[in-house]
């Protein structure tokens, strides 16, 4: 039996019928046509799928569609738009932070979040490499990431 | 994952009640183990109730010497409490070394704990502070709550409603983290509290355990040196690809010493 989900995707308001067991990234790829949002691990272990609910950074494998009932969620498509990046993708284009770019759009909602937790505190590389845990990139490319976490924090 | 009828609990009543009339139900918190368990097809709940919306399980409050938080309330939020890291920074500390920033903005305390998982960090800090589990039941002491490998004194359809922390005269932690999973190879609550000296293992065996031994030297002398002569058996201990029941029964004594020092 379908259940109805209307939640904030975004800035608007979206819902969908969805099965009881639809994943929150497999709505906003499949009923909402965003598909920014990978799908790596799918066990939680990579981050290729970390979307904002509520402004924090969550894996959206691993939480329910209907979960999202009420809340706000954001995803690497609501932050910024072509000639209007968001300084953390800027600061990914700038410092070639990405290689296949298949886990960007992660890194990139999970970057905003280091920055926006460590907002008065000096962020020190050793924090963004330790906060970037649960996001993995298989081009292995975390130096530059790392640059551009840290040049975004300086912009934001 | 195999489907399921998925409610929306807006009490803890309503909750138990829906628990109780549902087939083979489940309650949902953070869903950062259930979910995961549910999507290797190794669980099969007829329904999942959501404690997701219900305020009244959310919250740190300190007072009269004890740090009350409730059952969903987030890893991140209490590794970001002021009032925590000021009455028992240990705990916060604890709290901000499990996992990843996006599952502690997601899991809780209650489904921690509820799940015991043998590597897990809260059940170090529930039995090594002396905490009291409160269901909406009863009250569990820590030290009864943890019954084995993945099991807890919890009766069917019981929950955790919030864990009481009795704040110590000085308490460390010390993770030695899988660098995989970051769960604890090896994880060491030392506590020194007005009931006594406290050594709370986790990660080390099929469940959390208090090391009495290092209790007994650290009553006499709270010191690093106190565990000089102190060993871990390894009967019994976790032996696994991650590290050898040796290792981890080097790694308890290692730790507790670094947690010592940091405190003595
Ligand atoms: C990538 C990753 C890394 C992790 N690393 C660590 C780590 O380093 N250290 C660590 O300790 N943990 C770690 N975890 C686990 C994490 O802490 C989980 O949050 C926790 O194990 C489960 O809590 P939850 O709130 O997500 O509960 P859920 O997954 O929702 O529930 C877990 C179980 O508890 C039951 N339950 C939930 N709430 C209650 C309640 N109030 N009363 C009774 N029963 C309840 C549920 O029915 C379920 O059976 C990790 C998880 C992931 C995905
Ligand atoms: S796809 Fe969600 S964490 Fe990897
Ligand atoms: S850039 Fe290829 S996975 Fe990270």
């Amino acid at each position: 039996m379908t259940v109805k989900v209307t939640t904030t995707v975004n800035g608007r308001q979206v819902s969908g019928d969805v099965e009881p067991n639809t994943l929150l990234v497999e709505f906003v790829r499949e009923n909402l046509g965003l598909t920014g949002t990978h799908v790596g691990c799918d066990t939680s272990q990579c981050g290729a799928c970390t979307v904002h609910m509520d402004g924090k950074p969550i894996k959206s494998c691993t939480i329910l569609a209907v979960q999202a009932e009420g809340h706000q969620v954001v995803t690497i498509e609501g932050i910024g738009a072509p000639g209007a990046l968001h300084p953390m993708q800027a600061a990914f284009q700038e410092n070639h932070g990405l290689q296949c770019g298949y886990c960007t759009p992660g890194m990139i909602m999970a970057g905003i979040g280091i920055v926006e937790r460590n907002k008065g505190k000096t962020l020190s590389e050793e924090t963004i490499r330790a906060e970037l845990e649960g996001n993995i990139c298989r081009c292995t490319g975390y130096h530059n990431i790392v640059k551009s976490i840290a040049a975004a924090a300086r912009d934001m | 994952m195999y489907n399921f009828t998925y409610h929306r609990a807006g009490s803890v009543d309503s909750a138990a009640a829906k628990l109780a009339e549902s087939g083979d139900g489940k309650l949902l918190a953070g869903g950062m183990t259930l979910l995961p368990t549910m999507k290797a097809r190794l669980a099969q709940p007829s329904d999942l109730i959501d404690l997701n919306e219900i305020e009244g399980l959310k919250g740190i409050t300190v007072s009269g010497g004890t740090v009350t938080i409730g059952a969903m309330t987030r890893h991140a939020d209490v590794a970001a409490s002021a009032e925590v890291a000021q009455a028992i920074p240990a705990l916060a500390k604890l709290a901000g070394l499990i996992g990843d920033p996006a599952v502690r903005n997601r899991g809780t305390i209650g489904g921690s704990i509820s799940n015991n998982d043998p590597s897990a960090d809260y059940p170090a800090a529930v039995v090594g502070l002396g905490a009291t589990v409160v269901t909406n039941k009863r009250e569990i002491a820590g030290e009864d709550f943890f019954t084995g490998m993945f099991e807890t004194a919890l009766d069917e359809g019981e929950i955790v409603t919030a864990v009481r922390f009795p704040v110590p005269e000085k308490a460390a932690y010390f993770k030695f983290p899988n660098p995989a999973s970051r769960y604890a190879v090896v994880g060491v609550m030392v506590a020194s509290t007005s009931g006594g000296v406290r050594v709370a293992v986790t990660g080390a065996a099929p469940c959390v355990f208090r090391q009495s031994d290092m209790e007994k030297a650290l009553s006499a002398s709270f010191s690093a040196d106190a565990l000089a002569g102190i060993t871990q058996d390894a009967d019994g201990l976790n032996d696994d690809l991650h590290a050898s029941a040796a290792y981890r029964a080097n790694l308890v004594v290692v730790g507790a010493k670094r947690a010592v020092a940091e405190i003595a």
